[in-house]
């Protein structure tokens, strides 16, 4: 968690000094359900997220020097510079993006969890998605599709309470996202996504389930973002009180109080990690400060497949 | 010897995708069907018919009426590892799915930098003729072809029908194939045995020296019709079909231009910032100097298609349309 955020408070600089461009919307405030999740998932597994994904990234194990060289739009990158900050992609650890449509990664994962099941594996699918994207209709028809056919896919919705700046009341007739996959027959439950612990507790309960044959799970992670939306975005839709309010529940500050209340962290230890940390985010800095530019004779690149035709 | 003795069998276009799914799921595990009632109804237009039966539910797999769910569950499956063929019922239906197909069938392999190929086929149904009213009579496939990351391939005969799947299928990257409706009863003469086509290259269904007739799909038959009755007043039409609208072979396109000096364009879709203006574009740019008479174009009016029978074929390219516009330009 500490990773993530102090990764994505450089980010937020770097931004600021124009060396990361284009959209950019930071999971501060949200780290414990990436991290949480990815603790109850396998190497093997796969992950589906959305356009706010440094953290689920971070916490899935991709090298936070690739990811930084990707929001430079370096080469380097974990996505040679082609995605940004929203398309993160790892093959090496079954990370499928970065997707940038509310609601358009949820079907991929149905896709990826038909395929476990057509070749027998025992893997599970974990998408992420925001409460916004209950709204669309790929969403609906995703958890039926993924119910039907009793699915290995883990749906991880990030209640932050605001669809950019629409409020889920404003946008929802019915606020309680579980119900609506109750509809579906999906076992679904609330979780405190400030609770680093909760999380994942729940999806290591739930992960396990659907890789034994149990059908699709579904987990609403009560959160909230720190930050603005984007770097675009003036919060006229919040209050800076609610804001505070949540902020009192930091996970980190959440985290770090109970391990120093029972005595398993020492200041000294807590100390260190910050060190450990600033380092390697500056060293992803530098790396990504080093990579270099695609030349622009390859652009036309991986528009199609250059090898297997 | 001289002649190689070429065998055929007449089959309908319907059998000869059959043909090709059957022996494709026969040939690898990893392909399996997915659609709306392509197993226990055997299929919208009874392509499938009997492939449930012989591959079972797992692989000849009914879909609810979600097409962006089942379309982007295919691409997932692809990225997955599988060979999933979809079909969307219909060409208007798949306006339901266009944000799977564009947004993630076509970008995958670009924005991960190469790393995700999808390998996916998804078929589905185009066109209008059948008097079934606006919603059911699209021919979108120039919009597919506007999207740099599919390929968009048109089978208008019986051979393409049967040969281009194993090829769209071994294609690691997302390819449509259109399949017009007009076509599924036509019948033809399959080469036997026969062998995967490409899906790159237009093919000339009948040399001619005074006019190109550039077309594809169900628009194919029309022109050779258009060109049998050309011949009979002296004009000899040579009958371009595209086979694949993308990537186009402009090659081919510029080779009969610069040959016959005259060029129509009959497509069925609209002409404004439709594939025949792509068409013409490319003429323009590179063989105008070849031309001797402007560019006419036989597309379909600038309407909804309407349902009753004389307004749909006054609507539609026709033979008697597609005569006028070459003998216009030749003169």
């Amino acid at each position: 968690m500490l990773r993530i955020r102090r990764f994505e408070e450089r980010c937020a600089q770097l931004y600021q000094a124009e060396k990361i461009r284009g959209f950019l919307h930071l999971y501060i405030g949200e780290e414990a359900v990436a991290v949480g999740v990815m603790e109850a998932l396998r190497p093997d597994d796969a992950v589906v997220a959305t356009y706010r994904e440094h953290g689920h990234a971070l916490a899935r194990g991709m090298d936070p020097k690739l990811v930084m060289a990707e929001m430079y739009g370096k080469v380097e990158g974990c996505s040679r510079g082609r995605g940004g900050s929203m398309h993160l992609f790892d093959a090496s650890t079954r990370f499928y993006g970065g997707n940038a449509i509310v609601g358009g990664g949820l079907p991929l994962a149905v896709g990826l969890a038909l395929a476990d099941r057509l070749e027998d594996r025992k893997r599970v699918t974990a998408v992420f998605f925001g409460e916004g994207a209950v709204a669309e209709g790929e969403f609906h028809e995703s958890m039926n599709l993924a119910a039907l056919w009793h699915l290995p896919v883990l749906f991880c919705c990030e209640n932050n309470l605001y669809a950019m700046g629409t409020a889920l009341a404003r946008s929802e007739s019915q606020t309680r996202v579980t119900l609506k996959a109750a509809s579906y027959e999906m076992s679904a439950w609330e979780v405190d996504g400030m609770d680093v612990v909760a999380v994942e507790e729940a999806a290591r309960r739930a992960a396990e389930s659907v890789r034994s044959g149990g059908g699709p799970h579904f987990l609403e992670f009560r959160t909230y973002r720190f930050r603005a939306h984007s770097m675009f975005d003036p919060e006229l839709y919040r209050s800076k009180e609610e804001v505070e309010k949540w902020k009192e529940r930091d996970p980190i500050d959440l985290l770090d109080q109970r391990l120093t209340a029972d005595g398993i962290l020492t200041g000294e230890e807590r100390a260190a990690m910050e060190d450990e940390v600033a380092e390697e985010v500056e060293a992803a800095v530098a790396f990504a400060e080093a990579g270099t530019w695609e030349p622009v004779e390859e652009l036309t690149r991986f528009v199609y497949s250059e090898v297997g035709r | 010897m001289t002649d190689v003795l070429t065998q055929t069998r007449t089959i309908t276009y319907r059998e000869a995708v059959r043909e090709a799914i059957r022996e494709a799921m026969q040939q690898d595990d990893r392909v399996f069907l997915m659609g709306e009632d392509v197993g226990r109804y055997g299929g919208c237009y009874a392509v499938s018919k009997g492939l449930l039966e012989e591959f079972g539910p797992e692989r000849v797999r009914d879909t609810p009426l979600s097409e962006a769910a089942f379309v982007g569950a295919g691409i997932g499956a692809a990225l997955g590892g599988m060979r999933p063929i979809v079909e969307v019922m219909t060409v208007n239906f798949s306006l339901l799915a266009l944000d799977q197909i564009v947004n993630n069938a076509a970008l995958y392999l670009h924005m991960s930098g190469g790393q995700f190929n999808v390998p996916l086929v998804i078929r589905m149904a185009t066109g209008a003729g059948r008097q079934v009213g606006a919603q059911h009579s699209h021919s979108l496939e120039g919009w597919y072809a506007h999207i740099p990351g599919i390929r968009v391939v048109t089978p208008a005969t019986v051979e393409d029908a049967r040969w281009m799947l194993p090829t769209a299928l071994s294609d690691p990257d997302p390819v449509i194939i259109f399949e017009h409706s007009g076509l599924y009863n036509s019948e033809g003469e399959l080469p036997e045995p026969g062998a995967p086509v490409d899906i790159v290259s237009s093919r000339v269904r009948q040399a001619g020296s005074d006019v190109s007739l550039i077309t594809y799909g169900g628009s194919l038959p029309k022109a050779l019709a258009a060109a049998e009755d050309l011949a009979t007043v002296g004009v000899s039409a040579e009958v371009l079909d595209l086979r694949v609208l993308r990537p186009l072979d402009t090659e081919a396109i510029l080779a009969s231009v610069s040959a016959t000096h005259h060029a129509v364009i009959i497509d069925e879709g609209w002409k404004t910032a439709g594939i025949s203006a792509e068409i013409a574009a490319c003429i323009a740019e590179q063989a105008v100097w070849e031309l001797d008479a402007p560019i006419r174009r036989v597309c379909s009016a600038e309407v909804p298609i309407p349902y009753a029978r004389h307004m749909e074929e006054a609507a539609l390219p026709q033979v008697s349309a597609i005569v006028a516009a070459a003998r216009e330009i030749v003169g």
